[in-house]
């Protein structure tokens, strides 16, 4: 299993009821509710995704987050509320993280550091738009629209009053390295947080 | 007519008649004392009786859902599309029963059967039917083909609302619901719909107060303005103007009002074609039972509190160009779901063809009915 995912499962807790925006073909929640006994559902656009997760047993439904937004989830139905690598994809992240919050007790957001130095280097010395395996895109088909750093991004929570229960980054290959935790802004290429707004 | 029977093809299918001597009571408080249903099955049943789905039908449909009677029929059954070897719904795994409902003139009991209290047709007394007694009928029928548990309920549009109100009434005898083209309930728009139809029919001069047989006639005028009115909604905007535009069927205008666009000559030819073939009684008590259904009727309008009982698992497709139930109507359904803390798929599907598409086969429907299906097979050991 790709490690952020490894890392991923082990904070969703047996039983727990799961959202995972952008569950792209259900893996993860597939694994969830096999391994965890978790269950839930995944929103996806994409068609071939939809249907893999439908052969899988993964309940999908087809919803887009920039136009039907989660107006149809309750509050607190869920109790984790999953986006990995999709913040950057959506038209208001910020909106997104306020109804994720809404809608579940925690969420899990995974995306690409865009302050990373290979990234840094790309602009700075080549003064073309960066690409890397993390954002694999041209500047002018990329689905990638709202790219940020760490710092943005925590920047962003404590504004909201959002409360980081733990981050953890890894590199390109979704490893844990030694680097990326010693300067995570400059040397992580993928973050993993996970935010709650409840007190304890 | 086929040459030879297609590979994928059920083959030839001949339909079986079951008579049910128990009276049954219908929601209108009529009972009806014995009755019945005309089926079609395909496939085997399996040693412990779980890989039995079942098809409901829509408006017009019948028990003849896939297959032929002969090598002479002209066209297979209706959801052939869907239905036989290596389709979505796969004969070779499923064990499949369609029938004609209760009410219907395929040959199950209905208006034009004989009521045997005074040995002349229905008519008009037929009571009517709604979807809760077609359900409580198939329920039945069940029992008697020794189902305890639908690996599957399986429908679209009418056929649909069957699929949903299975999952309030008998939630332990259904694994999956699949809700295709469908809704919660009518809209005064598709109610008004009904309505002008059902006019046509009871404002023929023919129709005698739905006593025609008595007088050894049938309101074809009516019937057929009816089914024009339906076949409207049942398309897009986009596909009639694909299939006819504009155009005519002679060069010029003729200043006249003959079918003068080929638009008119085809809902012409549909409506009268389908006036020699459906019962106008079935035809208005069809469109009742549409009327009626309302599942969160009895909760203050709330489905997802009408859901409550439910214990299977859903699949609801719409399709883009629907505007008869369009994909709103099956997201209001999806999201009843969600709140009553169900399991629910949805996917929109992109398609031209209006309401109809739900019985043409695009890519993206039929890919979506395998994956989906070839998971309840599995599920049930088929």
């Amino acid at each position: 299993m790709r490690p952020d995912l490894e890392i991923i499962q082990q904070w969703v807790k047996p039983g727990n009821r799961v959202l995972d925006l952008g569950c792209g073909d259900g893996t993860l929640l597939d694994f969830l509710q096999r391994e965890r006994g978790a269950s839930g559902f995944g929103l996806e656009i994409n068609p071939d995704h939809i249907t893999t997760c439908m052969g899988r047993g993964v309940s999908v439904i087809e919803q887009n987050l920039d136009t039907q937004g989660l107006g149809n989830f309750d509050d607190r139905t869920f109790d984790t509320v999953l986006m990995t690598q999709a913040l950057q994809a959506v038209r208001r992240p910020d909106m997104v993280l306020e109804e994720m919050l809404r809608v579940g007790r925690e969420g899990i957001v995974t995306f690409p550091n865009f302050a990373h130095w290979r990234l840094r280097w790309g602009l700075t010395l080549k003064g073309r738009m960066p690409e890397s395996e993390a954002l694999p895109y041209k500047w002018y088909n990329t689905p990638n629209i709202r790219l940020c750093t760490f710092r943005d991004f925590e920047a962003l929570c404590r504004q909201k009053n959002i409360r980081i229960k733990s981050r953890r980054v890894v590199d390109g290959q979704h490893q844990n390295s030694w680097l990326a935790r010693l300067w995570p802004n400059m040397l992580g290429e993928i973050a993993i947080y996970r935010i709650t707004r409840e007190e304890t | 007519m086929p040459d030879s029977l297609p590979t994928d093809s059920v083959g030839i299918v001949t339909p079986q008649t079951l008579h049910f001597d128990a009276p049954i009571t219908l929601a209108c408080g009529q009972t009806l004392d014995s009755y019945d249903l005309v089926i079609e099955t395909y496939g085997t049943l399996n040693a412990d009786a779980s890989n039995a789905v079942l098809i409901c039908h829509a408006l017009s449909g019948h028990h003849h859902a896939a297959g032929y009677h002969s090598m002479e029929e002209r066209k297979p059954g209706w959801w052939d599309s869907c239905i036989g070897p290596g389709k979505p719904i796969d004969t070779n795994r499923f064990f499949v029963v369609s029938l004609n409902n209760l009410g219907g003139c395929h040959g199950s009991t209905g208006p034009n059967s004989v009521n045997p209290k005074t040995a002349k047709p229905y008519g008009p007394d037929f009571p009517v039917i709604t979807v809760s007694d077609w359900v409580q009928s198939q329920a039945l029928l069940a029992d008697r083909l020794g189902i305890e548990c639908w690996a599957a309920v399986v429908g679209g549009s009418l056929g649909g609302m069957q699929a949903l109100q299975w999952s309030l009434d008998y939630p332990d005898r259904l694994r999956h619901s699949v809700v295709i083209a469908s809704t919660p309930r009518l809209t005064a728009q598709n109610i008004a719909f009904n309505e002008v139809a059902r006019q046509a029919i009871t404002s023929d001069r023919e129709f005698h107060d739905g006593r025609y047989q008595d007088f050894d006639t049938v309101p074809r005028r009516g019937l057929m303005l009816a089914r024009m009115v339906g076949h409207i909604t049942y398309l897009s905007d986009a596909s009639m103007g694909e299939k006819f535009g504009r155009e005519l069927r002679d060069q010029a205008y003729k200043f006249g009002y003959d079918a003068e666009f080929q638009v008119e000559s085809y809902l012409r030819y549909q409506g009268e074609r389908f006036s020699e073939m459906f019962d106008a009684n079935t035809y208005l008590l069809m469109t009742r039972a549409l009327d009626y259904f309302d599942p969160a009727y009895e909760y203050g309008g709330d489905l997802s509190k009408a859901l409550a009982p439910s214990n299977c698992e859903y699949l609801v497709l719409s399709f883009s160009t629907d505007w008869r139930f369009t994909p709103a109507r099956s997201e209001e359904m999806v999201n009843a779901m969600i709140a009553a803390k169900k399991r629910v798929s949805y996917a929109e599907i992109d398609a031209p063809w209006g309401h109809d598409a739900f019985l043409i086969p695009t890519p993206r429907y039929t890919d979506i009915f395998n994956a989906y299906m070839d998971r309840v097979a599995r599920e049930v050991g088929a």
